[in-house]
This record gives C-alpha cells, structure tokens and sequence, in this order.
C-alpha cells in the first residue's frame, strides 16, 4: 500500500491563532516497502501527521488529501475499520493501553473490532500467531492478566494486539522509549522481522537519530507543522548545521563524519555503525588516512 | 554521614519475591550518581524508596538523619527528596501549569512571594516560562515533563531522583533538562540521582550503581563500569554508542586509547590520529 499525502492542514482550535497551527500544508509520499523514520522536535507535527493515516484524527474539509493504497481517507464512504486492520499504529508507551482481563482478550480485541466476520476458532489461530511472532509463548501467556506481566512483555503483547490483523503497514511513535538497551535490540529486531514478512511497510516516529540513520530507508524532517526535508538518513544526516539549527541531534556516526571532515578527513558512508567503520581507511600504523575532500 | 544512606535494603511488592535484594547506597550533599539496570532490576522501586512513597522490609534509609521508617519524619523526607518519574501524566495535578509548579511549595507553605519567585525560578530551569499559563493537558509530552520536573525544583529539594525522567524528550529537550540537573548539581551542589536506560546519560556521573536482579551487582565510576562491557551485557546493558564504536575501530586496527566514551572525545581522538603523510 502506498501512502500519499498532500497539503495536509490540521489545528488544534482555531487555526487563527498560530500557535493552534499543527499540521501546515504536509505533503508526503511513502512507498510499500519503506522503513520510513519521521524525525523532528516536539511539538513539531509527527504524532499529529502519523493520527491522521488511519483516521484517529478525521480529515478536515479542504484540508488536503490522505490515500492509503486504495482507501480515500477523505471520501465519507471511506472503509475506516478495513483501514485500521491494515495499518496497525503502535503508541507510545502502548503498554498503557492493556485493558483486558486476560493477555488473549486483549490481543483478540482487534481482530473482534476490526474483523467482526471471523470465527473464535480463527481468532484463536490468530492471536496465538501473533502472541508467537513478538516472541511470547502462547499456552503459558495467553490466560494471565496483562497487568501481572514484566514492563517489556506488556509492550509486547501490546504490539501482537496490532499485529494480530495482519496490517501491511505498521506505524509506530517512539517504539523503543523506556526499554533497556537489550530490550531495544531485540524490539529492533522484532520489526525487521515483520518488515521481512506481511508487514510491508514501517513508519517510524522517532527522536532518537541513531536508530532512525541504522535502520530506516528514508526519513522525513518535520519542522514547524511542514516537512522540511525528505531523503535516504545519508542525505538527510549529511546536512549537519541544518539539523542544528532545526534543535536536532545528529547520529554519533554523522557528528564523528563531521568533526573528521573539518579536520580534512573525507569519510563516504551511508551513517550505519558498520558503514561508518568499514569507511574509515586505516593505514598499517593505525593512523587514518585523509582521502580525498 | 553521607546526605542519603540505604543500608542494606530489601523491599517485595508480594512478600514472596524481592524487588529489591539488600542494596547498600549512599549519596553525598552534591554528588551525581546514575543508577542503571535492565527493565525490572528493581531501579524504580529503589526510586520509591528513597523518599518514602514505600518503606523497605529490611534494612533502612536516612535523609539527612531522617529514617524513612518512621512515619513522622515523611515530611521532613519530601522535603528533600525530589523524585521525577516516567510519566508526566502521572504526576501533573493542576489544570494551569503555574498552579501545577506552585503545588508543591503551597503545600510546604511557602509564602505567596516566594512562591511565585520559585514558580518564575523553576519554570526557566526547564525553559517552558511561555507555557506559564496554559493547561498541561494541551502540552506534547516533553513539555508535560519539563513542567513536571519544575514541580519538584519548586521544591527546592536537596536530592533530586530522576526515573527515567528524560525518556519521552526530544534531544534538545533533553539536553535542556540534562544541562539545568547538571548546572542545580554544580552551582546548587543539590545531590542527584538518575535512573536512566541511556547509557550516555551516565558518562558524567561521579558514582555508577549497576542493578541487576533487585541487587547491586556493580559500583564504580563510569570509567570503571563500562570496562566491563561483557559483565554488562550480562545484566542487560550496553555501552554508550560511542564506546561501542570505539571498540570496533579497535578491532579494526585505529590506534585509539582505552575507555572512550563519549563522541566528543572519539571524534577528537579520531582528529589527532589524521596521518600527516
């Protein structure tokens, strides 16, 4: 499903007073397939962008046009529950939003609400595929209540509670905040997986550079309600005093290319850990080799 | 005596298993300690403890001289002891940002003057004087946890517990909120303690207390504590990105020194190595 949006405009109370304005003239195209990160300061549009590509916040009248493959968000007779099983948003800290008495209730709820017409019997097929997928174990899981889990098993039954429609997109706000470092690998990891599998397409609401410049394919800057750039993270983290100026931070691998390339050192690589490193020309006496500016 | 003391403290939610398994900490009148640990080490029940939201099973904690045990001292504890949770929402109360600031210090009875002294105070701490007057609940989550921290500068604690408190913040929020608990650090010698997930959050602490199980399973300073990187990753944990990086441009023959670990010293440790030739 390709996703299109153009000059999409949206205010919190009257769009007169400027500091109502959130979203001011969006337009953004990501294809199927993208790991797409969203970057940019608080307060900048990105969780008010992502609310409106599966009808959370509705589409106003003459405020621009949203397509998800072949759902017209702005048509009245638009599908918004057949949309909402096949784009999964995943909040943030979506552990807060367990409300089930048992882990299997909680998962099935999507697939009750979104998909009316399927039989217990598949629903059960269903929540214990995706209770597996996010690497739970189903018979010792499924009767507990949320509540008694540990803090990185809620949010992963939080997150089979979405992908238990089976969404071709997955759109998630600040995923990884508050979990351990092991935690965030393998969360990571979890949604390369999906990307490699019906999950065809990621949106990525995040702060924090170095996971956007290591795993998305494209990323979009959000500045003021606008999109201020948009690009591979090797065009979008090479304009370094931009970022600066935009209050961003800079991946650690894009702030070492810069401080190099100030000091007459020309590293080309695409702001991955691994790209950096395999960049950097070594000579025999572990000194670095200048290259050519 | 130190300004914070836990002796050996044990606390369980369910009388079965222990969140926290006799922890000895102590925090000097301004020290920067970090306490890092895998998701459930017990870090956050620790945070509680500190200033008597709960009181430990066995063992005890001293604010200033002041035991947790002892119910009438629980004032005279959240005098002190500031904590900044994870979640602003939980921890906002008022419908106006200055009244929710003014909470604190309104319940200590703070005179009016002072009061709003404290609000302008602490509200420019954390850089949201604009928002003076508007409600929380129209705030991006970053900004409800600026103001929610300047809940508790209002309060002039001498001991600041932050759990996980810059975790929902932009980078630049962050740094903002880093840089204001750095400067009430130095300049105020108020006494921190940070819970933290982000490793390079910890780089300048004086003291490092690494949890593991509800135990403390290692304690030294940054420098000490991120040269074990194996027995960390045992515990769940990881070096900063930029120690990480450092290693592997080891490993690939650069000529780094040791214990690198920020990105402002391996970008200049990289400068320096530029060949001449």
């Amino acid at each position: 499903m390709r996703i299109e949006v153009k000059d999409l405009r949206y205010s919190y109370g009257e769009a007169k007073v400027l500091s109502n304005i959130a979203l001011d003239g969006v337009s953004l195209t990501v294809e199927e397939g993208d790991f797409f990160g969203i970057i940019g300061q608080t307060g900048s549009g990105k969780t008010t962008f992502v609310q409106h590509l599966n009808g959370l916040i509705k589409l106003g009248k003459d405020c621009g046009s949203i397509k998800v493959g072949g759902y017209d968000l702005g048509d009245k007779k638009c599908d918004f529950k057949a949309l909402r099983a096949s784009l999964g948003m995943v909040f943030q800290y979506p552990e807060y939003q367990l409300f089930a008495e048992t882990v299997f209730d909680d998962v099935a709820f999507g697939v009750k609400n979104f998909m009316p017409e399927v039989s217990l019997e598949k629903t059960q097929e269903m929540v214990k595929e995706a209770l597996t997928t996010v690497g739970l174990n189903y018979d010792k899981i499924k009767d507990k209540s949320p509540f008694d889990l540990s803090g990185g098993q809620k949010r992963r039954v939080a997150i089979a509670g979405v992908i238990v429609t089976k969404p071709e997109v997955l759109v998630l706000d600040e995923p990884v905040a508050g979990l351990d470092p092991v935690g965030k690998r393998e969360f990571i990891s979890l949604l390369h997986r999906l990307h490699g599998s019906f999950v065809k397409t990621i949106i990525l609401v995040s702060h924090d550079m170095d996971l956007v410049a290591e795993n998305c394919t494209k990323a979009a800057i959000f500045s003021h309600g606008k999109i201020y750039a948009v690009g591979s993270p090797k065009e979008i983290f090479s304009r370094y005093e931009e970022l600066q100026n935009l209050g961003l931070d800079l991946p650690v691998t894009a702030y070492l290319t810069r401080a190099l390339e100030n000091n007459g050192v020309k590293i080309n690589s695409d702001f991955t850990v691994d790209g950096f490193i395999n960049a950097v020309r070594i000579k025999t006496n572990g000194k670095i080799d200048g290259g050519e500016l | 005596m130190a300004l914070l003391n836990a002796e050996n403290v044990s606390f369980s939610y369910d009388k079965r298993i222990k969140a926290v398994k006799n922890v000895s900490l102590s925090a000097n009148e301004g020290e920067y300690i970090a306490v890092i640990g895998h998701n459930g080490s017990g870090k956050s029940t620790l945070a509680k403890l500190f200033n008597g939201l709960m009181r430990p099973d066995e063992g005890n904690i001293t604010v200033d001289g002041f035991s947790v045990l002892e119910k009438k001292h629980t004032f005279e504890i959240r005098k002190r002891v500031g904590v900044v949770f994870q979640n602003p929402d939980n921890q906002l109360v008022a419908s106006i940002v200055e009244d929710d600031v003014a909470f604190g210090p309104e319940n200590l009875g703070v005179p009016r003057a002072e009061i709003k002294e404290r609000i302008d105070f602490a509200l420019s701490a954390v850089g949201m004087e604009k928002f003076r007057h508007s409600s929380p609940t129209r705030l991006s989550g970053g900004q409800k946890q600026r103001i929610a921290i300047a809940g508790v500068l209002a309060l002039k604690p001498k001991i600041l517990v932050l759990d996980e408190s810059t975790a929902m913040l932009d980078p630049q929020g962050r740094k903002e909120v880093l840089q204001v608990v750095k400067k009430l650090n130095k300049e105020q010698k108020v006494t921190v303690i940070t819970i933290t997930h982000y490793m390079d959050e910890v780089v300048d602490a004086d003291t490092v207390y690494v949890m593991n199980d509800g135990e403390i399973a290692l304690k030294g300073t940054p420098a000490e504590i991120f040269k074990q990187k194996d027995r960390l990753k045992g515990y769940g944990l990881e070096l900063p990105l930029a120690a990480e990086i450092a290693d592997k441009l080891i490993a690939r023959g650069v000529r780094l020194p040791d214990g690198i670990l920020t990105e402002e010293r391996l970008a200049e440790e990289l400068c320096a190595l530029k060949s001449k030739i």
